[in-house]
Parts: C-alpha cells; sequence; structure tokens
C-alpha cells in the first residue's frame, strides 16, 4: 500500500514539475553523450530497489530521467557558476497548514569579479505557492548571532531550465573572491500540502502529500546539504526514500548529499496524517476607517474555508459532541484572532446577525479574541463573518516631520495561523485628506477610490491595497500617508447646524405668510 | 383681577406657552413610542424577528437591489418549489416600500445604513407616528389633553408593542399607523367638512390598503358609522364630504394596488361601502329635493319616489345575492369568514385553525394586552355620550366592533388597543379635568377666604363667573384679531374659538365641585392605576415582548445560556449546500430558510396553496420510504426538523405534528388522524401508535436521540420515547445543531434504495409494517 502511495506521489510530483515538450526532446537528444546522467541514475536505481513492480518502475525512472537530466544540459548558462554553495540545510516545518522551509546557506566566491547577488531557484509549482521570501545575513556565532535583513527580488534570467523562478538576495557588501558569508533563508508555501484521500468521513483523520525535492534546487553548484522534514504527528505513511533517509519519531532527515550539480533536483513526496486546521480566508477585506474625531474603525469581511480533506457522509452531532478528538479530529470549530491593544466596541456576526460564542481579552500588550464560527468547520465547509473594533486614533496615527499624517497599521490578516488568498485593505481617509500615498514593505498592487460615508459630500479619498497569498508572516506595519487640514473636521457638523437653521427660518417664515388664495375680506 | 390688557398678553402668553408645552409632551412620546420598543435591540441584538418579518426583510432586500419595477416583476422561484409564487402581485408592498423609501432617502444622503438596519427600526419610527396619529384623532374627538393621553397610552400598549418592537418588522407596524390616521383624517373631514381632508383620508386609505389586509375594517366600519349617523338624523353635507370621496378615490386606488386590484370591486368585504355610498346619495337627494319643493309637493314626491326606488333596490338588491352566491365562499375569502362566524375555520379550514394567533384570546391575554386600559374603556364610553358628537359616536363604534373582531382572534387585539386608548385617554382625562378642576376651586377658595364658612358658596360662583367673564372677554379679543387678519390661519382661530365656546358651555354644565379630599385622594388613585399601567407595559416590553424568537436564551445558575441554533442551521445551510438544493420543513421555517438560508422551500409561511401544504404534512406524517419517494417527486435534497426535546424548546416538530397530519388527512385521506392517536390521546412514549413510531417525522426528531442520555427522555413531553434504536434506510444525517434544536437530513440518493430494496426482505421481521408501507406507497398522490 505504502509503495504504490509513493509511486502515486511520484506521478504526481512529476505532473506538477511539468518540463515542456521542447526540452525534454532536447533532454533525449543529449542523454547519450552527457556523462553527468548517470550520476541520478545511480540513485533512481537505488530507490528502485525499494518499489516492488519493476515495469512502473522503468517508466518512472525514465521520467525522472528526463526531469534530472534536463537542467543539467544547461549547465553552462546558468549564472555565476564562480559560486558555490559549501553547505545548505534545509528544515521544512510541516505541523500546520503553511509549510515554513529554513534553509542555511553558506556562500562561497570562487570567481574573480565581485559577487553582490545570491539567487535562489524555486520550482514553478513552488513558486506559484510562495508566500513569502525573508533572507537575512548572519554573522558571528552562537549566541552573538547578527541577523541583518536582506532584500529578495524577483530576477529573470534566460536560459533557466524547467521555467524554475529565481529570485535574487542582494548582500550589503559584494562578496570578494574566496570569501565566504552564511545566508539564512525563510520562506512559505501555501497550499502545497495536498490531502489524500480527497475525501474523508467524520472520523477519520487527515492525511496529506508534500512534494519536494531532496536536494537544494540551486542556479549553484552545492558542496554538502542535508534536509529535515519535521511531520507534526508520528503518522507517516509513506515516504520517498533517497539513500541517505533517515525517519525518527516526527523528523525525517534526507542527506547528507555531497557534490550536488546545479538545478539537480530529486522529487520525494511525503505522505503523513496532519490534523491542524485547514484554516483559508478565501477572501478578506478590511476596511480602516479614520476619524479624526479620534478613533480608528476596523471591518474585516471574513470568507472562511476549511481547505482539507473534504467532508463526506454523515455529519453526527452525537459522535461530534462525545467524542470529539475521534470523531471530528481533522475539523476546527474556534479561531484566535490578534487585535491591537486597547481595542474596544468589538463585534463578531455574519450576514444574519451577531454570533454569540466569542471571547475577548485584552491587556496592555495585545487583545485576543476567540471566536468560534456559528458550526464546527469540517473539510470543505465555507462560513462568512465580520469583525468590528475601534482603536484610539493617537496609538495608530502620526504626523511625519514634513506635516503629513500617516496611519500606521498592521497588513495581513489577524487571525492566528491562517492563510489569506486574496486580501484587499481599504484605508478609508477623512473627508478632505489629501496626496493619498501608501508605503508598503512588499509588493502589491494599490490604487485609490472615492467611499461615500455619513452625510459626505465630496467623498473620502480610500487607498485599496491588494495582495494574493498572505500569511501571518506579513503581519507587519504599513503606512498610508495624506495630508489632511483640521477645518474638514468642522464641515458635517456645519452643514447639519446649516440644515437645521434653514428648516426653523422656513418654519418662521411659513407661520408668519398667509399663503391663501382669497382673502375673506374681498 | 389684573387689568384688561394685562389679562390679554398674559392669556396669549399662557396660550402659546400651552401650546409650546403641548408640542413638547407630543415630542416626548413619540421618543417614548420609539425607544420603550429598543429593549429587543438592547437585550438581545438588533436582528429581524420571528417568521414573517423575515419574508418582509427578504423583499425589501429585493426591492433596494432591483428597483421597484423588478420588484412588481418578481417571480420568486425560491419558494414554494416547483410552483413559485408571484411575489409583487401577492404582496401587501405599503411595508416594504416605506422601508425601501427610508432606505433610499437615507443613502442618497451618504448615510450608509443597511437595509437591515432600517428594516429593524421602521416599526419603532411608526409606532411614534401612530401615537402622534391618536394625538390628532383623540383631539379632533374631545380636545388637546384627552389627546395627549390617549397618545402617551397608545405610546406604551403592551398590544401594539407585540407586534412592533424593534426587528418585528410586520405590517401590522405600518397598519396600525395608517389605520388611524386615517380614521383621524375621516373625523377631520367630518368635523371640517374640508375636501381637502377629504382627499388626504382617500390616500391614507390608500397607504393602508397597500400595508395591510386589515383596510376591510375600515372601509366597512366607516361607512357603518355614516349609517348610524343617517340613521340617528345627523346627515350633513359634512357627511357627504366625508364619505363619498373616500369610496369612489379609496376604491379607485386600492384598486391600484397588485394584491387588492379587481377584489376592491369584487369581493363582498367591500359591499357595504357601496350600499351606505347608495344610501347616502338618495339620502342627500332627498334632503335635495326637501329644499326646492314645498313640503306638500315634498310628500307627494316621496311616495313616488319611494314605490319605484323600492322596486330598483329589490332589483338590484336580487342581482347582487346572485352574484354573491354564485361564488364558491359567497364572495367571502376564508379568513373574513372565520371573523364573522368563529367557529368557520376550525371546521373548514385547518391551516388557519393552526396558527396560534388565529385563536380566540383568553382573559388573562386582554389583561396582558391592555391592562387597565379594559377597565378604563367603560368610563370612556360613558364621557363619550356626553355630549354625543359625530366624532365621539364613530371612537364608540369603533370600540365596540374591534372589541368584537378581537374576541374572534387574538391577533385583532391589535386593532381593539388604539380604540381602547382613545377611550381610556379620554376617560382620565375628563377624570383629571373635573378633579383638578374643584381641586383648583376648592384651593382658591381656601386661600381667599380662609375664615369665612359661609361665604363659600358665594366665593364659588364668583370665581365661576370670573372665568366665564375672562372666557368671554377673552373671545371678544380673538374676534377683532381675527377680523385684522383674515387668513387660513383665521380660520384655524375660527374654530378655536368654537372649541373655546364648546368648552366653555361644558364648564358651565359641569359645575359640580367634588370635595377637595376626594379629589385629591381620586387624583392620587388614578395616578397609582396609570403607575400600574407603567410598570405594566415596562415589563411587558422588557420580558414578554423582545424576544426575537430566532435566538432563545434562558437563565440558570451558571448564568446565561443562548440557544442560537437556528440561525447556527441556516446559516450551515446557506455555506455548505448547493444553491439550488430544496430543503423541505414544515412551513413554519419557510420564510426563515429562504431569507436566512437563501435556499428554496417547497412550502412557507405564505400559506395560500394547501394541497401543497398537505403534501409535505403527509411526507412526514408517512413512513420513510413514501416519504422519500414524495420528496424525491418534490426534488428535495434536504429535510430540516425542528427538535426541541434535548433542551426542552416547546414548539418543536413533534408537538405541531398533528396539525401536519390533519392538513395532510384533509387532502390525502389515507393520513387518518386517529392512527396517530392512542386512545384519542397524543403520545410518543412506548404507548403510541405503530404509525405515529414510523412516521417521518418522529425517525427524523428522534433519530440517535437515545444515545445522548441512555433512556431517550423528551424533556419537552416529559417521558421516554417509545421508539429507541432505529436506523434510517433512506435519510441521512448531514447536519444537527450544538443543542439539537435543528436537525437536518439528506435524501440518500436512489443507488441506495435498489441495494436497500435487495436487502429488505431479510431484514425486516416485521411484515406488518412492510404491507401498510406499500399501502401507503400506492395510495401516494405523488407517484
Amino acid at each position: 500500500m505504502a509503495a504504490l502511495y509513493t509511486l502515486h506521489s511520484l506521478l504526481t510530483a512529476f505532473l506538477q514539475f511539468r518540463p515542456t515538450s521542447a526540452v525534454t526532446l532536447e533532454a533525449k537528444k543529449l542523454e547519450q553523450k552527457t556523462p553527468i546522467a548517470a550520476f541520478p541514475l545511480r540513485r533512481v536505481e537505488a530507490m528502485a530497489e525499494s518499489l516492488a513492480p519493476p515495469v512502473l518502475v522503468r517508466i518512472m525512472l525514465l521520467l525522472l530521467l528526463l526531469i534530472a537530466a534536463s537542467p543539467s544540459t544547461l549547465e553552462s548558462s546558468s549564472p555565476s557558476p564562480a559560486v558555490r554553495i559549501l553547505s545548505a540545510e534545509r528544515r521544512v516545518d510541516l505541523t500546520s497548514s503553511i509549510v515554513k522551509v529554513y534553509l542555511t546557506m553558506k556562500v562561497e566566491n570562487l570567481g574573480a569579479s565581485y559577487v553582490s547577488d545570491i539567487l535562489l531557484a524555486f520550482s514553478p509549482t513552488e513558486a506559484e505557492h510562495l508566500a513569502i521570501i525573508k533572507a537575512s545575513l548572519t554573522e558571528g556565532k552562537r549566541k552573538k548571532k547578527k541577523y541583518t535583513p536582506l532584500d529578495v527580488n524577483p530576477t529573470e534570467l534566460a536560459g533557466i531550465p524547467n521555467g524554475a523562478k529565481l529570485f535574487s538576495i542582494s548582500l550589503i557588501s559584494p562578496l570578494k573572491t574566496g570569501e565566504t558569508t552564511v545566508i539564512e533563508v525563510l520562506y512559505v508555501l501555501t497550499h502545497s500540502l495536498e490531502p489524500f484521500p480527497t475525501e474523508i468521513r467524520q472520523s477519520e483523520s487527515q492525511l496529506v502529500y508534500y512534494h519536494d525535492s531532496a536536494i537544494l534546487l540551486s542556479p549553484y553548484h552545492v558542496v554538502e546539504q542535508i534536509m529535515y522534514i519535521k511531520t507534526p504527528t508520528n503518522r507517516v505513511e509513506s515516504f520517498t526514500k533517497v539513500d541517505p533517509t533517515n525517519r525518527a519519531g516526527t523528523e525525517l532527515k534526507y542527506g547528507h548529499f555531497h557534490e550536488q550539480p546545479p538545478f539537480n533536483y530529486i522529487p520525494i513526496t511525503v505522505h503523513f496524517e496532519n490534523n491542524n486546521p485547514f484554516a483559508v480566508v478565501e477572501e478578506l477585506v478590511r476596511e480602516v476607517e479614520i476619524s479624526h474625531w479620534g478613533s480608528v474603525q476596523v471591518t474585516e469581511h471574513y470568507k472562511l474555508k476549511h481547505a482539507g480533506a473534504r467532508h463526506k457522509g454523515v455529519f453526527s452531532r452525537l459522535d461530534y459532541q462525545a467524542r470529539p478528538s475521534i470523531h471530528g479530529a481533522s475539523s476546527f470549530k474556534q479561531l484566535l484572532a490578534k487585535l491591537p491593544p486597547r481595542v474596544h466596541s468589538v463585534y463578531y456576526n455574519d450576514e444574519i446577525g451577531n454570533i454569540s460564542t466569542s471571547h475577548l481579552r485584552t491587556d496592555y500588550q495585545q487583545s485576543e479574541l476567540e471566536i468560534e464560527p456559528r458550526y464546527p468547520l469540517f473539510g470543505g465547509w465555507k462560513a462568512t463573518f465580520v469583525i468590528g473594533y475601534s482603536v484610539p486614533l493617537e496609538v495608530f496615527l502620526f504626523k511625519s516631520p514634513d506635516g503629513q499624517h500617516y496611519l500606521n497599521f498592521s497588513f495581513g490578516c489577524p487571525l492566528h495561523e491562517t492563510l489569506v488568498d486574496q486580501l484587499t485593505i481599504r484605508v478609508i481617509l477623512p473627508e478632505g485628506a489629501k496626496n493619498p500615498s501608501a508605503a508598503i514593505p512588499f509588493d502589491s498592487d494599490h490604487f485609490l477610490e472615492k467611499t461615500y460615508s455619513y452625510l459626505d459630500v465630496v467623498g473620502r479619498s480610500t487607498v485599496v491595497i491588494k495582495k494574493k497569498n498572505v500569511v501571518p508572516d506579513h503581519n507587519v506595519p504599513f503606512q498610508v500617508y495624506y495630508n489632511f487640514s483640521p477645518a474638514f473636521m468642522l464641515a458635517e457638523p456645519l452643514m447639519l447646524v446649516t440644515v437645521i437653521f434653514l428648516f426653523f427660518c422656513a418654519c418662521i417664515a411659513y407661520l408668519h405668510m398667509d399663503l391663501s388664495l382669497s382673502s375673506s375680506k374681498a | 383681577m389684573a387689568s384688561p390688557p394685562d389679562l390679554k398678553s398674559g392669556a396669549t402668553l399662557r396660550n402659546a406657552f400651552g401650546g409650546v408645552l403641548a408640542l413638547f409632551i407630543i415630542f416626548l412620546i413619540g421618543v417614548l413610542a420609539f425607544s420603550i420598543r429598543l429593549f429587543s435591540v438592547i437585550k438581545y441584538e438588533s436582528v429581524i424577528h420571528e417568521f414573517d418579518p423575515y419574508f418582509n426583510y427578504r423583499v425589501t432586500q429585493f426591492l433596494t437591489k432591483n428597483g421597484i419595477y423588478e420588484f412588481w416583476n418578481w417571480f420568486d422561484d425560491r419558494t414554494w418549489y416547483p410552483l413559485g409564487r408571484v411575489i409583487g402581485g401577492t404582496v401587501y408592498p405599503g411595508l416594504t416600500l416605506t422601508a425601501g423609501t427610508m432606505w433610499w432617502i437615507l443613502n442618497s444622503l451618504n448615510i450608509p445604513l443597511s437595509v437591515k438596519t432600517v428594516c429593524v427600526f421602521t416599526a419603532p419610527i411608526f409606532s411614534a407616528a401612530a401615537a402622534w396619529a391618536t394625538y390628532l384623532l383623540t383631539k379632533e374627538v374631545r380636545g388637546t389633553g384627552a389627546g395627549l393621553t390617549a397618545a402617551i397610552l397608545l405610546a406604551i400598549v403592551p398590544s401594539y408593542m407585540s407586534r412592533s418592537v424593534a426587528g418585528s418588522y410586520d405590517n401590522e407596524a405600518v397598519a396600525i399607523f395608517a389605520l388611524i390616521f386615517t380614521f383621524f383624517l375621516y373625523i377631520k373631514t367630518l368635523n371640517t367638512g374640508s375636501l381637502f381632508y377629504a382627499t388626504l383620508n382617500a390616500l391614507s386609505y390608500f397607504y393602508m390598503v397597500c400595508s395591510w389586509g386589515g383596510y376591510t375594517f375600515i372601509i366597512n366600519l366607516i361607512p357603518m358609522h355614516v349609517l348610524l349617523c343617517i340613521v340617528m338624523g345627523r346627515y350633513s353635507s359634512r357627511l357627504y364630504i366625508a364619505y363619498a370621496p373616500l369610496v369612489v378615490f379609496g376604491t379607485l386606488l386600492a384598486a391600484l394596488v397588485p394584491v387588492v386590484g379587481f377584489n376592491a370591486v369584487m369581493t363582498s368585504e367591500h359591499f357595504a361601502s357601496f350600499l351606505v355610498f347608495i344610501i347616502i346619495h338618495v339620502v342627500a337627494f332627498v334632503s335635495f329635493i326637501r329644499g326646492i319643493l314645498s313640503p306638500k309637493m315634498f310628500k307627494v314626491a316621496i311616495t313616488l319616489v319611494l314605490t319605484v326606488g323600492i322596486a330598483v333596490c329589490v332589483g338590484a338588491i336580487a342581482i347582487l345575492v346572485a352574484l354573491v352566491a354564485s361564488s364558491p365562499t359567497k364572495g367571502w375569502s376564508g379568513r373574513s369568514l372565520s371573523l364573522l362566524d368563529p367557529t368557520y375555520a376550525s371546521k373548514y379550514i385547518p391551516i388557519i385553525a393552526s396558527v396560534s394567533e388565529h385563536q380566540p384570546p383568553t382573559w388573562p391575554s386582554y389583561f396582558m394586552d391592555i391592562n387597565v386600559l379594559a377597565f378604563l374603556v367603560p368610563a370612556g364610553i360613558i364621557a363619550c355620550f356626553l355630549p354625543l358628537s359625530d366624532a365621539s359616536s364613530f371612537v364608540v363604534l369603533y370600540l365596540v366592533t374591534s372589541v368584537y373582531f378581537s374576541g374572534v382572534m387574538v391577533r385583532l387585539m391589535l386593532v381593539l388597543a388604539p380604540a381602547a386608548c382613545i377611550m381610556s385617554g379620554i376617560a382620565l382625562s375628563e377624570a383629571f379635568d373635573v378633579l383638578t378642576q374643584s381641586v383648583k376651586l376648592q384651593l382658591t377658595k381656601l386661600l381667599e377666604t380662609p375664615p369665612n364658612a359661609g361665604d363659600t358658596k358665594d366665593g364659588s360662583s364668583t370665581v365661576q363667573s370670573d372665568v366665564v367673564e375672562e372666557d368671554n372677554k377673552m373671545i371678544d379679543n380673538k374676534t377683532e384679531f381675527v377680523k385684522e387678519r383674515p387668513s387660513k390661519k383665521s380660520r384655524k382661530k375660527d374654530k378655536e374659538i368654537v372649541e373655546k365656546t364648546r368648552s366653555k358651555s361644558r364648564n358651565q354644565k359641569r359645575l359640580m365641585i367634588l370635595p377637595l379630599e376626594a379629589s385629591s385622594v381620586a387624583i392620587l388613585l388614578i395616578v397609582v392605576l396609570i403607575s400600574l399601567y407603567v410598570i405594566h407595559c415596562v415589563w411587558a416590553a422588557a420580558e414578554a415582548y423582545s424576544a426575537p424568537s430566532i435566538v432563545l436564551t434562558s437563565r440558570s445558575q451558571d448564568g446565561l445560556h443562548v440557544f442560537d441554533d437556528f440561525r447556527e442551521a441556516y446559516s450551515w445551510l446557506r455555506h455548505n449546500t448547493e444553491v439550488d438544493d430544496k430543503v423541505a420543513s414544515w412551513w413554519d421555517y419557510g420564510y426563515q430558510t429562504t431569507a436566512m438560508a437563501n435556499r428554496t422551500v417547497i412550502v412557507d409561511n405564505n400559506t395560500w396553496n394547501n394541497t401543497h401544504i398537505a403534501t409535505v404534512g403527509t411526507a412526514m406524517s408517512s413512513p420513510e420510504k413514501p416519504a422519500w419517494e414524495i420528496f424525491n417527486s418534490l426534488d428535495v435534497k434536504y429535510v430540516l426538523v425542528v427538535f426541541g426535546g434535548l433542551v426542552g424548546y416547546p414548539s418543536d416538530d413533534i408537538n405541531k405534528f398533528l396539525w401536519m397530519v390533519r392538513i395532510g388527512g384533509g387532502v390525502f385521506p389515507h393520513i387518518k388522524e386517529p392512527d396517530y392517536l392512542r386512545d384519542g390521546q397524543y403520545r410518543i412514549d412506548a404507548q403510541a401508535t405503530p404509525t405515529m413510531l414510523n412516521s417521518l417525522m418522529y425517525k427524523l426528531s428522534y433519530y440517535r436521540f437515545v444515545e445522548t442520555d441512555g433512556k431517550g427522555f423528551d424533556r419537552v413531553r416529559k417521558t421516554e420515547i417509545g421508539k429507541k434504536h432505529f436506523k434510517l434506510s433512506h435519510f441521512e444525517e448531514v447536519f444537527t445543531t450544538h443543542h439539537w434544536m435543528v436537525r437536518i437530513y439528506k435524501l440518500k440518493p436512489p443507488k441506495n434504495r435498489m441495494k436497500e430494496k435487495l436487502k429488505k426482505p431479510k431484514m425486516t421481521s416485521k411484515p406488518l409494517s412492510g404491507t401498510r408501507r406499500d399501502e401507503s406507497a400506492k395510495r401516494n398522490p405523488w407517484q
């Protein structure tokens, strides 16, 4: 059974990392001539011993050959061959629904020229699911370690095999010849755990696949590398065995691998149990409305979904209430939202009214809102709700030295460990605000709109920010700058006063006027 | 006494102050009426209540989203599947249009209130308006004082409050205002003879027709009053102006409302108005003839006209009777018939009888709903007869008819409430008038001549004459003033003078001065009585009528328990079923399912098709397999039942089940009520009949219930259930809410049924139930 799963996973892995047909043809031609192809072949053979049905293995082998062979053919065109990675260590954290990978690389410059950019490569599937990459330079050792954040930007280079996507890390000071440096990279992948079986019953626990490469996909030669995979429980149904593979408890170890050429790739698949909440906010709209009368009002519209294996058949409340850990292991019923400190007027409702199952705890550091959707969410079930709250203005609105006001607010979703597919933030500035501009620490779409709210005449400038694939690591502050003169605050009260005044005037005038057509004197 | 100019300015000042004070009080009454209805928002939340309001809310949402023309043409395919319902033509649009307009105005002022918020607060706003309308009406009948008292009584009367708390977004909330306002305009026209008010009256009547089916009450009560006036010899041109335009314009306008249409001239509810219309013309004609002929000629003419007239009348009546008799219900709708004959519904239409608000009320419900007003009403009637005017006779007639109707249906207590408030307002204000006046006179007497005991009588008479003189002087001043400024306002003042003189004459007539002690004690007692009323009303607003009924709460030692199961279930349906899935449930939950879950239902609270409801009733009363077949033939995918047995929620489907049996049996005779009763008793324990225990409703309600406590103890029926361990063959449980109050089952696909059929002979040990199943399946009309 396990073998079959593995086979399946290999196939899916192959399908995911789909080489273009042109490259495949080329690879076929080159296969005979290039001696490099022999290296992956050996590995695949070793792996094949662990797989039972030989015919299938042959096919797989062929396919894998193609994949493995194709990058090597284009080695000559890969960028900066003068850089090599002395050691790479990857730690893949699969304990939640979001995959976190910590990569530590020791990079050496062999070439004559300075190197100021280090490249990272991702397979197209990975790149698609990549939510965030952070890189930092590590200096010092052990306790005195110092982290300096580095810029990471996507780049394009000609002649990258199989549509791999590159990201370049800009070093602060260029790497001189023969120098080494240690770079730590954290990247987060979303939707990378694929539930299998795709439909489960209430009492079954959820099994997922994780696909990756046993060796680091890199444009550089890698001297030594190792990969650790951490699973949430001991239950691992199957995993691809590559020569040095170790499993101990919740940890899988691939490696050490030595002397890997650039763009080498060995697909692996891990099939394991993961009952963590697969809470995905399909769409989140956050409205931040600034009122210079003293508060910032936040309204967040959620479309929540359990993105794990679909629930099928009966949902028995009886079983669920009796033993929720067994009958409902894969479901979740509550979420934790971390709200800013000094939050007040919190509400939690949906289109049909208030949802009474929530708790709010506030302290100086932060507020925690524990919310339960109306019903526990099983795989594929959805729920929508709205969370709203107010915070005092002075905590979030500041004045920059050049006289502009700016809002400093947290990006991302306040829900704990939850990923957002499509995030829209609408910052509604007060009426009369001018020159709005947004400063967001990562790339996202933003544009301006007009919103009409209470008694507005000219409308409020609204900065709309859109971003896909948002993970908790995106919860960093962003700023919206604008000019505002306090005189505009009085516009609406004065308008009301005028209207009421005119109304009374009209009443007085009416009472003192004689509007009848004929007078009774005549 | 002060000098004349001083007196004049003092009096006008006092009048002006009185006017401002009255205006301020009226404003406060509006605020009171609005805010006492907010208990539901404060104690619970800003949410639409109960059943019908959800439909109105959904219609309003549609209106605000798609505009008025789409609304008139709206064919709703989310309900009464597969028949659908033409909403635009079958709904009273007044409430919806009102809230829609309010929403539109607010939004065009850029006040972004949601449709829900507007709907929730529509009822309180119109209660304030109703209180003001009551003030106007009572003022027309019996002066400002009575008007204020009646308005304040109406603002907090529990009966009206029960239908107009915030969130109770129902037709009645708006209709009661329209009803009172129409009556006010009628009385106003009657008092002034102004065609302007007559036109307004017709428009107000139109609004009432738009709002509520209860408009027939107006169109029968006003003709009755007109007839009464004619019979009492009080015919005047004012009466004619008050009535004739109302009938003509009112009927024309009423026919514009799609739901009424030609009913405005074709159903018996409206015939009385036409008959009286003819009579008033005859009377007008006769009085006109009398004016131009000499008495002798008039006699001749009368005999001539009478002979011809009687012949014509007989002919007309014969045609009318023939017309009426040709229609099946004698031209009366079922609900109207059950008003005329209280036993009609329970005999013929179980669906009307099954609604609790169509039952006759009990005595406690009178006390609950109008409280001390019930005791004040007789006093008000007496006050109305001293002296009897056109207006006061109308109010008396209104009271008497509404007392009758409220005795037939609990729901119509709502119509009684304004009448009771007006009567009590009149009674209280008269009582206060008498009592405070005597206190005032006695006090002035005491202060002016404390030692002289013998002069008392003299003193009182001088004071009295002083007052009269004052009044006369004031009137003189006024008339002068009027001559100076002839205008619309002068007309108003003329009227004031008329009132003044009237009140003066009343003052003179009522020289009965009660002793100081007696009157102060009486005032005290009245104040106590009113405070009892106020306390009761506040309690009713806060406790009895504020629950939204979709979310329930209960208090226990460990705090407040919230039962939000209905919304849990509806929300689940909304998010986790396909958008076109059909949900079957008993009709009570139809409106809520379409509004909150946005899913298609088979039947809903608009019980227009008895057969369809009977079909669902039959399915619920049938064993699993025929029920499955009925539901499958209706494309039903989910069946929703409400079950209160776990937490003790009494109005669940098991308690309503007998009505399902009755209504189902009324159309499909193979469902027989006695099959579900053991010796005439409805029970679900071990003594229950096998038909009962095998019915779908029983099974869906109690499926796996026994596993909760091991015994299957039903907390509503206070008994252990009869059949404890059973499996479902054609349905599977897909969702049950937290407190088990709503259970949703899915119809198993037909494929499984085939397997089931193959297995069946091996598994079933009881041949009896098998044969019955086959039998009922054969008779099932949906095959």
